[in-house]
């Protein structure tokens, strides 16, 4: 059963199209983050799911009623602004039950729900205050409070934590998540921060210039990304792509540029079938799939490649350590514990985890193996 | 150690001078200000004073100067018996003319600015930028342009020389200001809020009514302000479209200064013009630092 489809999604602003035909289900109770950096249309497709923006062709149906002309107030949503949109002149409670008054709910019932609401989310103390006298965190759950309050069919968030600060959001963002895990609703949840997508979702949907990139569970657009979009967005520091050649006709090996002009050969932990030799591809290695390779033992391991760098800029973050390192003509980025970091100028050899390495097609920029 | 920084700078020639140069400069800068505010304040100074003398006295010894000994005779005459055009009534009627004028057209028009600017910011609709440009062209054209197209409106419904005729046009030429003021602080209030109480299920005038209404106060002083004073004010369109009787008070001013064959009142007509003057001025008077803050103010602090 899915409370959301959406099927062949456009919308155009004057000859601008910023949704290019979008296909996405969220399953009930599931928590969907769309997720992409500004401008990816993420934002105007939940407008669009809330019956704010009109839709320019295909179709959105929710709980399988299709709603395409429906108003926002009959679609059974209930929606959270990165703004909170707390009306400034009701207190807390008047915010609350301005959607029940709307629709004209029985005041018992009005006071029952406040009730429930303010102590799920612990804001009874403040529900007889107006909002310009609540701190961003209590803004923030209020503006929950309001969604929650009306039991809808459907969750939308739009960037609902990116106007606190960085150590309230990461508590925002365990409160969603257990509020998800109470209550149970579908949520679709706008973010442009992957971490965001990656701790509170069940999928991801990874948005870029209108189009869905990749739409699947956390772990599969982390490990697997369908292309090179989404490897470079999803995760920080970002994947690093070295372009490499196929070496042999069973692909079972490549090589990448080393230093002045000569050819390193890794080992492929899958070979690429009838890609033939001397086919470009680009390498994907993620930088906590590099390790460093002291020993001469560790240099025969099946699926690790080790390859000479150099240590050309170290940044510790405290638990763990990015290194910036020199190999060949490029520079890549390696993630180590604090323990085990390398020292600036410092010749090392790498090893890559090639089992966890992604290969792409330098031309669609797709995953291939 | 106290003392000795005490008189040594007692005695630091740089620090006198400094000071010297400071004192200076304000008495410069308070003498520049004083300047100004008597040459400003100084006709009203006159008028009220001239207003309580009697008319005698002023012959003698001109027009500037202190009252000699007070009356309140020109206040009597000004209000209810002086002679104007030909009816000795004073200017009552007047006065409550523009007062039957004024009330009215302030509220209509306020409430049409509150309505289109709320329209024109948050439900906008295709060409209704191209709209408030239009409407925007009334502030910027000259009221005596559209003297002859109120003459031939006024004359097809029957409302000329009414104080109903004059609330039309000061509805109409009123709108393109409060629309404007109206607009532009609707600008500031968040869309959001708007879509979130869409979603609550409000409608139209239900978001206008419990959301923007109750946050436009500022605003709306501000309106009120601007055109209950301006309306109370204006004269071109009370001199052409009324006469006599049905006159605003503005108009009846001039008829109290040109119409008389005798020697000037000077007493009367500086009573008649102050009060024509003390409604703007009570306005100002209780109004006039909320019109400031109204004027600076977005709509969410």
């Amino acid at each position: 059963m899915s409370s959301l489809t959406i099927s062949g999604l456009r919308k155009s602003f004057g000859v601008v199209e910023v949704l290019k035909g979008v296909d996405l289900e969220a399953k009930t109770g599931e928590f969907v983050a769309l997720v992409g950096p500004s401008g990816c249309g993420k934002s105007t497709l939940l407008a669009m799911i809330a019956g704010l923006e009109s839709v320019s062709a295909g179709e959105i149906r929710i709980d399988g009623r299709v709603v395409n002309s429906v108003a926002p107030k009959d679609r059974d949503i209930a929606m959270v602004f990165q703004s909170y949109a707390l009306y400034p002149t009701m207190t807390v409670r008047q915010n609350i039950t301005f959607g029940m008054e709307s629709r004209r709910v029985p005041r018992a019932q009005q006071d029952e729900a406040v009730k429930r609401v303010a102590a799920l989310l612990q804001i009874e103390p403040l529900l007889q205050r107006k909002p310009a006298q609540l701190s961003g965190g209590q803004r923030q759950r209020v503006a929950m409070g309001r969604a929650l309050v009306r039991d809808p069919k459907l969750f939308l968030f739009d960037e609902p934590l990116s106007n606190l600060d960085a150590k309230l959001r990461v508590e925002m963002r365990s409160e969603i998540k257990r509020l998800h895990q109470r209550v149970g609703k579908t949520t679709i949840y706008v973010t442009h921060d992957q971490v965001e997508a990656m701790t509170l979702a069940s999928r991801i949907a990874v948005m870029h210039k209108g189009e869905l990139q990749q739409f699947a569970e956390p772990r599969t657009t982390y490990d697997r990304p369908a292309n090179m979009f989404v490897a470079g967005f999803m995760g920080s520091p970002a994947m690093n792509f070295i372009p490499a050649e196929i070496a042999d006709a069973e692909g079972a090996t490549a090589t990448i540029a080393g230093e002045g002009g000569q050819r390193l050969t890794l080992k492929l932990a899958r070979p690429l079938a009838n890609a033939g030799a001397n086919r470009r591809i680009v390498l994907g290695v993620r930088p906590e799939h590099i390790s460093l390779a002291r020993s001469e033992g560790q240099n025969g391991k099946a699926d690790q490649a080790v390859v000479p760098a150099l240590v050309e800029i170290v940044e510790p973050t405290g638990a763990e350590t990015m290194a910036e390192l020199r190999l060949g003509e490029r520079t890549i980025v390696g993630r180590f514990g604090a323990d085990e970091a390398p020292r600036v100028g410092e010749k090392v050899s790498l090893a890559f985890d090639m089992t966890k390495a992604c290969l792409f097609d330098p031309t669609s920029e797709r995953l291939i193996g | 150690m106290v003392d000795a920084v005490l008189s040594a700078r007692a005695v630091d020639p740089a620090a006198v001078q400094a000071a010297r140069r400071y004192f200076l400069g304000r008495f410069g800068v308070y003498s520049f200000l004083t300047f100004f505010a008597f040459i400003y304040v100084l006709p009203l100074f006159v008028v009220v004073a001239n207003s309580f003398r009697p008319l005698p006295e002023i012959i003698q010894n001109g027009l500037i100067g202190f009252p000699h000994s007070l009356s309140l005779k020109a206040w009597g005459q000004a209000w209810d018996t002086y002679c104007v055009g030909g009816t000795c009534e004073g200017m009552r009627h007047n006065f409550f003319n523009s007062l039957e004028m004024t009330i009215p057209a302030t509220i209509i028009s306020t409430m049409l600015g509150l309505m289109n600017g709320y329209i024109l910011s948050k439900w906008r609709f295709r060409g209704s930028e191209i709209l408030f440009t239009c409407m925007m062209l009334g502030v910027f054209v000259p009221g005596q342009l559209s003297l002859m197209p109120w003459a031939f409106i006024l004359g097809n419904l029957g409302l000329s020389n009414s104080i109903a005729g004059l609330i039309l046009i000061h509805c109409v030429q009123g709108l393109s200001f409060t629309t404007l003021f109206c607009r532009n602080y609707y600008i500031s209030i968040p869309d959001d809020l708007i879509k979130a109480a869409r979603i609550d299920g409000a409608g139209f005038w239900r978001i206008f009514f419990k959301i923007i209404l109750p946050l436009s106060s500022p605003i709306l002083i501000v309106t009120v302000i601007w055109q209950f004073t301006g309306i109370w004010n204006e004269y071109l369109f009370g001199v052409v479209f009324t006469a006599g009787r049905s006159q605003p008070i503005t108009a009846s001013l001039i008829g109290m200064a040109s119409g008389g064959i005798n020697v000037r009142v000077y007493d009367v007509m500086s009573a008649g013009v102050l009060i024509g003057a003390i409604p703007p001025l009570l306005i100002y008077f209780f109004g006039g630092r909320y019109f400031v803050r109204g004027l600076t103010q977005g709509a969410i602090k």
